[in-house]
C-alpha cells in the first residue's frame, strides 16, 4: 500500500487538505510576523513602557537644616511627630468623597469634622485658608500631633480608614530656646504650590511635590541652603504596587545648618523688654489725645556695631511660629492675617516704617556740616521759629540760647535745625530752585535712607526720603484726588489738599523745616536707623545688616561664612564724627536720655544715645530710641507709644544691662553679662557635623532678675501701679531727673 | 513511515515481546510520528517553566508554594502522556466504536456543568469542581467527541466504498451531532470553546469531501449567527468589552483594554532575547492577568524574547505540519477527518491564543495547546496527539 490514496480518496479531499495546510502555515506565519513587529521593530518602545509600568518613585524628604543662634542653640530644628495624612485620591474614590471616613477620623483625633474637611479641600480663588495648596496627589497632613494611641487606632483599623495614614515624620520645630520666640526673623514654612514647582522645574534645585518652602524670614531667605535635596528611591513594583525590587536610589541630602548672629538670650531679653515697654506705655496717658497710648506695634534691633550683625531683632505684636507646622488652622490663620490681627507676621524691624523724629538729627547735623556750617558754631535755639506766618515750635517750647550743633543734638533742639534747613532752602532758590544743592536730602541718601539696607531677610521696605524727585512723583500720582477734595476754606485736611493740589510738587519752606527734624513725609525702618547708629559707632562704615553668619554643611565639613559687607560710608569727616560721638554721649549723660542712664558706668562703657518722638497726623507719637556703645547699636521704636526716652528708654537700658551685666547702681558683674562683647567665632562643629550647643536656661529674663521668679508677677504689678502717675509726668517732661525711674524702679524696689 | 515500512504488517506477531518488540524495525515505536511527540513534549516542558515563572510570586494563587503550578503542570503533562499512550493502545478505530459512549458521557458532563455542581471562572460557567482542588472542563473533551463522532458518521459510507463523498443526509446527521453539545457549551457561556468547535466542524466538513455548498453554507451560517448573537444581546458585557478592547486597546487601559495592553507591553519589551527566564518585570510584577493560562505566551515573549517565543510558534508549527501530513497520507477517510479536525482545533486555538496576546485577535479564554496551565486542556491535546499517533501507526492496516 502506498501513501497515495486509491479507493474513494478523491482529489477534492486532497486539494482541500493542501488548502488547510497552507492556511494553517500562513496563520503561523502571521503570528511570527506580528511577533517580530512587536519585539524587534517596536521593542524599545514597549521596553520603555514596561519600565514606566513597574517603577515607582518614593521620595524621602530631606531633613531641613537647623537655624542656630551664635552659640549653637537651635532656634529652629526638626522633631519626629506622628503625622496623620489623608490621600485625596483615595477619598474621592469613595461614594461620598470620603466624608464618612473623615468624620470618623475627626472622632478619633478629637477634632471637628468641619475642621478636618477644611484641611483636605484644595485651595483655589474662592476657597479661603485653611485649604491645601500642595499637590492633590500628595497625602495631605491633617494633624502632626497625633498621639501614639490615636495612630495605633488608625493603623489597626486600616480597613475603617481607607486612604488615611499615620506615620512618624520629621516636622519643623521652632524651639523658642529660653523663651526666645524670634518668630518674624525665622519665618515659617508652607507646602510648595504647583506654580512654584513649575517655575523651579528646570533650575538647579527643583521642588518636589512634598516640599515645604520657606515663606518669610530666614526660612525663606536661606531656603535653598536649608532645604537640602530629597532622596528618590525607585522601586520595581508589581501590579498591586507591592515592591519586588529596588531599582536605584539617591539618598536624601539633609539641608545645611544656618548659624546666625542672633543670641537667643539677648533675643529673649529684647522681646521681653519690648513687650514690657509696650505694656507700660499702654498705661501712660497721652496728653495730646487724652487717651492712654495705644502702643500697637514696636520693634527693637540689637546690632553688632563693627560688623552689622544682628544679635537680636524683636517685633511686636508677635506670634507662635509653630502654628504653621503641619498646616495652619482656620482660627490661627485668621489670627495672623485677619483685619483685626494687627499683622503679627510683619517684621516691624525691617518692614515697619515711620517718621524718625529727632533720631534723624544726626543726618541733619552731618548735612549742615557738609553745607559749610561749623559744628562748633553758635546757633540760636529759640523757643520757636517762624516762616511766613507759620510758627514752628521747639519741643516743649524751650529757649536755650545760642548753642553748638553738638549741644543741639544733646538737647534735641529743633529750632537750630529749622533755621539751618530754612537757610539752605533759601540758598537753593526757595520756591523757584536753581541747581539746588539739597545738602539735607543728599545726606539722607548717603546715610542709606530711602533704600533697603540689604539685610538677609526678605521683603525689606525702603522707607522714604521726601526729596524733590519724590515730591514730584507723589504729586503726579495724587494731584487729581487732591484737586478734587481740596477746599481753600475747608477743614484742615481739605486745606492741605488744596495746597497740595496747587504746589504739592514743590519743595516748600515748611517741608524742608519739618524734614530737618525727621518729621513730615520722611519714613525710616528700625534696621536703617540701627545701621546708621552702628556706623557712627564704628567710625563711619555702613554695613549691610546680616543675621546669617555661616552656612554649615550637614557633615560639618564645609563652612561658608557670611562676611560683613559694607554698602557705603557716612558723609562725615573723622573730626566731625568724633564731635558727634561726644554729643551723643552727652545725650546719655546730660541730654534727653540722661534720665534713663542714671548710674550707667559711662567711664567703662561709654553710652551714646538719641531720643526721638515723631508726630504722625491723626495718631499718637512714635517713640524712637537710638543708642550705641563701641560694641552694639540698639534701636527701639514703639508706634503710638509716646516719647523716645519715655516709652523705649527703660527697655533699651535693660537690654544694655543684660548685655554687659550692669546692675542698677552701675556695678558691672561680668558673670551676669550675657554678651559683653560680640561673639567672633562660630560655635564648635563636632566631628559628626552637628553643632555644639551650650546649656540653655529656661528664661534668661528671670536669671537676670535678682528675685526669685515666683513672686515676680505680683511684684511687677505692685511696682508698676504707683509708678504710673510719675510715668505719665515723665513723658511730658523727660529731662526732669525726679522721674528717672519708671519700670526700672520696680527692680530697685525688689533689690 | 514510508512505504518500505508499510509492508511489515506482521510486526505484531506474538513471538516478539517486551523492549525488543518495542524497538524492532517495524515496531510501534518506530511507526510513531516522533516530530509531533518531541515537539509536544518540548512545548509541555517549556510550558512548565513559563507557568512556574508566572506563578512563583502569585501567592494568592499558589497557596504559598511557588512550585504549586509547576508540579501540577508536570503532573498534568504526565497524565496527558499516559492518556496518549492509552489512546494509541486503544487505537482510533476502536474508539470509533466507542463514540456513542463517549458522546453520551461528554453531553452528560457538560450538562452537569450547568447544574449547581458547575463553577464559574472569569465569567464562563464551564468547570466542574472536583475534590482535591482539581477541576474539570468538559468542553475540552467535547472537542474530541465531536471530531470522532462526525468522522465516524461522515466516513462510514465512504470508507465502506459506497459513496465517494458523504451525502446531505449524513452531513446533516453529523452537524446535528455537533450542534447539540455546542449549544450546551454556548449556554455556559463558553464562547471561545464554541468558536473552536465551529472551526473544528468546518475542518471536518472540508476534509470529509462534503459538498462545497455545505462548506460555504456553514461559513454563511456562522457569520449570520455571529451577527445574531451580537444583535440579540446574548453576549455578556464582559464578552462585548473584550471585543471593544480588541478594536481599540487604548480605549480604557485600566479597565477593558488592560489585559491586551499589558500583554503587548510584556511581549514587546522582550526584544530579541528577552529579559531572561524569571527576570521579566512584567511577569514578576504580575501586570498581565491570567498569565499562567490564557496569557502564558506573554511570559515567553518577555523572558525568552523573539527567539523563545518564536520557538513556541515553530514547535506548534511542527505539530500542525506533521498533523496535516498525517491527514493527507492516511488512506482511510476516517483517519483523515480525525487528523484534519485536530489540525483545525490546534491551529485555531494557537492562532487565537497567541494572536490575542499580540493584539491581532480579540481576547477569549482559550488555552495555548500544551503550554498553558490547565488539566483538561492538557489531557485533551495529548489525547489528540494519541489519535494522530494511532492514525499514523495503524495506517498500513487500513483499507
Amino acid at each position: 500500500m502506498t501513501n497515495i490514496p486509491e479507493t474513494g480518496r478523491s482529489t477534492r479531499v486532497q486539494t482541500r487538505l493542501v488548502v488547510i495546510q497552507i492556511l494553517v502555515l500562513s496563520l503561523l506565519g502571521t503570528l511570527g510576523g506580528r511577533l517580530w513587529y512587536l519585539q524587534i521593530r517596536q521593542g524599545d518602545e514597549y521596553a520603555k513602557e514596561a519600565s514606566g509600568n513597574h517603577v515607582q518613585q518614593v521620595v524621602q524628604p530631606a531633613v531641613r537644616g537647623s537655624i542656630l543662634d551664635a552659640r549653637g542653640v537651635a532656634l529652629a530644628d526638626n522633631e519626629t511627630r506622628l503625622v496623620v495624612s489623608a490621600s485625596r485620591t483615595d477619598l474621592l474614590k469613595m461614594k461620598d468623597d470620603g466624608k464618612a471616613v473623615l468624620t470618623k477620623l475627626a472622632g478619633v483625633l478629637g477634632m471637628k469634622p468641619q475642621e478636618v474637611m477644611e484641611k483636605v479641600r484644595l485651595c483655589d480663588a474662592e476657597t479661603p485658608q485653611p485649604c491645601w495648596n500642595g499637590s492633590p496627589y500628595q497625602p495631605i497632613p491633617i494633624t502632626d500631633e497625633a498621639t501614639p494611641k490615636q495612630a495605633l487606632q488608625i493603623r489597626e483599623r486600616a480597613e475603617d480608614f481607607p486612604g488615611i495614614t499615620a506615620e512618624p515624620q520629621a516636622v519643623r520645630r521652632y524651639t523658642s530656646p529660653g523663651k526666645a520666640n524670634t518668630a518674624q526673623v525665622l519665618g515659617y514654612l508652607s507646602p510648595v504650590t504647583d506654580e512654584e514647582i513649575q517655575k523651579a522645574q528646570d533650575t538647579e534645585s527643583p521642588y518636589l511635590r512634598s516640599d515645604q518652602v520657606g515663606r518669610s524670614g530666614l526660612e525663606r531667605q536661606y531656603d535653598k541652603a536649608l532645604r537640602g535635596k530629597a532622596g528618590v528611591t525607585r522601586y520595581e513594583v508589581d501590579n498591586l504596587g507591592r515592591v519586588i525590587g529596588q531599582a536605584e536610589s539617591d539618598a536624601a541630602q539633609p539641608g545645611s545648618n544656618l548659624v546666625t548672629s542672633i543670641d537667643s538670650r539677648v533675643q529673649r531679653v529684647a522681646e521681653y523688654e519690648l513687650n514690657e515697654a509696650m505694656k507700660a506705655a499702654r498705661k501712660e496717658m497721652d496728653r495730646n489725645t487724652g487717651r492712654t497710648y495705644e502702643a500697637d506695634a514696636g520693634a527693637v534691633v540689637v546690632m553688632e556695631a563693627k560688623t552689622g550683625r544682628v544679635v537680636a531683632m524683636a517685633s511686636n505684636p508677635t506670634y507662635d511660629p509653630n502654628a504653621w507646622v503641619g498646616g495652619i488652622s482656620a482660627a490661627d490663620y485668621k489670627k495672623l492675617t485677619g483685619k483685626d490681627s494687627n499683622y503679627p507676621l510683619l517684621n516691624r524691624a525691617t518692614q515697619g516704617q515711620a517718621a524718625p523724629g529727632s533720631i534723624f538729627k544726626v543726618v541733619s547735623s552731618a548735612a549742615a556740616v557738609e553745607a559749610g556750617y561749623d559744628f562748633d558754631g553758635r546757633y540760636d535755639c529759640s523757643s520757636s521759629y517762624s516762616v511766613g506766618g507759620q510758627v514752628f515750635k521747639n519741643f516743649e517750647s524751650a529757649d536755650n540760647g545760642a548753642i553748638t550743633i553738638g549741644r543741639a543734638l544733646e538737647l534735641s533742639c529743633d529750632t537750630v535745625y529749622y533755621r539751618l534747613a530754612h537757610e539752605e532752602w533759601k540758598k537753593d532758590g526757595g520756591m523757584n530752585p536753581k541747581k539746588p544743592n539739597d545738602y539735607f536730602y543728599k545726606a539722607a541718601h548717603q546715610f542709606g535712607l530711602g533704600k533697603e539696607t540689604g539685610i538677609d531677610l526678605p521683603n525689606e521696605v525702603t522707607g522714604r526720603v521726601p526729596d524733590r524727585q519724590w515730591k514730584q512723583e507723589y504729586w503726579e500720582a495724587n494731584k487729581d484726588a487732591w484737586c478734587k477734595t481740596g477746599k481753600k476754606d475747608g477743614s484742615y485736611v481739605e486745606k492741605i489738599s488744596y495746597e497740595n493740589c496747587l504746589e504739592g510738587n514743590k519743595m516748600r519752606a515748611g517741608d524742608s523745616i519739618n524734614y530737618s527734624i525727621g518729621q513730615g513725609d520722611t519714613l525710616v525702618t528700625p534696621i536703617q536707623m540701627a545701621t546708621i547708629y552702628a556706623a557712627i559707632s564704628n567710625g563711619g562704615t555702613l554695613y549691610d545688616p546680616t543675621i546669617g553668619k555661616a552656612v554649615v554643611s550637614p557633615d560639618g565639613k564645609q563652612v561658608d561664612e557670611i562676611e560683613p559687607r559694607s554698602h557705603g560710608k557716612l558723609p562725615i569727616s573723622k573730626t566731625t564724627l568724633a564731635k558727634m560721638d561726644d554729643a551723643l554721649a552727652g545725650v546719655a549723660t546730660r541730654g534727653t536720655a540722661a534720665w534713663r542712664f542714671g548710674g550707667w558706668p559711662q567711664d567703662k562703657i561709654p553710652m551714646h544715645a538719641k531720643t526721638g518722638t515723631a508726630e504722625v497726623y491723626g495718631k499718637q507719637t512714635t517713640s524712637w530710641f537710638a543708642t550705641y556703645t563701641k560694641d552694639y547699636a540698639i534701636v527701639m521704636t514703639i508706634s503710638q507709644g509716646g516719647t523716645g526716652s519715655g516709652a523705649s528708654g527703660p527697655a533699651v537700658r535693660n537690654i544694655y544691662d543684660a548685655l554687659y551685666g550692669v546692675s542698677d547702681d552701675g556695678a558691672i558683674d561680668k558673670k551676669k553679662a550675657l554678651l559683653p562683647e560680640p561673639v567672633k567665632t562660630l560655635p564648635k562643629i563636632k566631628a559628626d557635623g552637628t553643632i555644639a550647643s551650650p546649656k540653655v536656661s529656661k528664661d534668661p529674663v528671670k536669671d537676670l532678675q535678682p528675685t526669685d521668679g515666683a513672686s515676680e508677677a505680683a511684684t511687677e504689678q505692685g511696682g508698676n501701679a504707683p509708678a504710673d502717675p510719675q510715668d505719665q509726668q515723665a513723658t511730658v517732661n523727660p529731662p526732669d531727673t525726679g522721674n528717672r525711674q519708671t519700670r526700672r524702679r520696680k527692680r530697685r524696689a525688689r533689690a | 513511515m514510508t512505504g518500505a515500512n508499510s509492508f511489515q504488517v506482521s510486526g505484531y506477531g506474538p513471538e516478539r515481546a517486551g523492549w525488543t518488540r518495542l524497538f524492532a524495525r517495524d515496531s510501534m515505536t518506530r511507526r510513531l510520528d516522533w516530530p509531533i511527540l518531541l515537539s509536544a513534549t518540548a512545548l509541555s516542558l517549556m510550558g512548565a517553566l513559563l507557568v512556574y515563572s508566572a506563578t512563583r510570586n502569585r501567592t494568592e494563587l499558589n497557596q504559598g508554594d511557588p512550585y504549586y503550578f509547576l508540579v501540577r503542570h508536570l503532573l498534568n503533562t504526565g497524565i496527558g502522556i499516559a492518556l496518549m499512550i492509552a489512546t494509541i493502545w486503544l487505537g482510533h478505530r476502536t474508539l470509533r466504536t466507542a463514540v456513542p459512549v463517549l458522546y453520551g458521557a461528554s453531553v452528560f458532563l457538560i450538562l452537569l456543568v450547568l447544574t449547581p455542581l458547575g463553577s464559574t471562572i472569569n465569567g464562563a460557567h464551564s468547570w466542574i469542581k472536583l475534590p482535591g482542588g482539581f477541576s474539570l472542563q468538559p468542553s475540552e473533551f467535547v472537542k474530541i467527541t465531536i471530531i470522532l463522532g462526525m468522522a465516524m458518521l461522515l466516513a462510514a459510507r465512504v470508507d465502506a466504498g459506497d459513496r465517494p463523498y458523504p451525502d446531505h443526509r449524513i452531513v446533516l446527521q453529523a452537524l446535528g451531532l455537533a450542534v447539540v453539545p455546542m449549544l450546551i457549551v454556548m449556554l455556559m457561556p463558553d464562547l471561545g470553546s464554541v468558536m473552536v468547535m465551529v472551526i473544528i466542524v468546518l475542518g471536518v466538513l472540508l476534509a470529509s469531501g462534503a459538498s462545497n455548498r455545505w462548506v460555504f453554507g456553514l461559513l454563511g451560517a456562522g457569520a449570520t449567527g455571529a451577527i445574531a448573537v451580537w444583535q440579540l444581546g446574548i453576549l455578556d458585557e464582559y464578552q462585548i468589552n473584550r471585543f471593544a478592547a480588541f478594536a481599540n486597546p487604548e480605549l480604557d487601559p485600566a479597565g477593558v483594554g488592560y489585559n491586551t495592553n499589558q500583554a503587548r507591553i510584556a511581549i514587546g519589551s522582550g526584544g530579541l532575547t528577552g529579559s531572561g527566564l524569571f527576570h521579566g518585570s512584567q511577569t514578576t510584577g504580575q501586570f498581565v492577568p491570567e498569565q499562567q493560562t490564557d496569557f502564558v505566551f506573554t511570559v515567553a515573549g518577555e523572558e525568552l524574547g523573539f527567539l523563545g517565543a518564536g520557538l513556541i510558534i515553530v514547535l506548534l508549527g511542527v505539530v500542525l505540519w506533521r498533523a496535516c501530513r498525517i491527514a493527507r497520507e492516511t488512506s482511510d477517510l476516517y483517519g483523515t477527518i480525525v487528523a484534519a479536525g485536530i489540525v483545525a482545533w490546534f491551529a485555531f486555538q494557537t492562532f487565537e491564543n497567541i494572536g490575542m496576546t499580540l493584539g491581532i485577535m480579540p481576547v477569549t479564554g482559550l488555552p495555548l495547546p500544551f503550554v498553558s496551565y490547565g488539566g483538561s486542556s492538557m489531557f485533551a491535546v495529548w489525547m489528540a496527539v494519541g489519535l494522530l499517533q494511532s492514525i499514523t501507526a495503524q495506517r498500513p492496516m487500513s483499507a
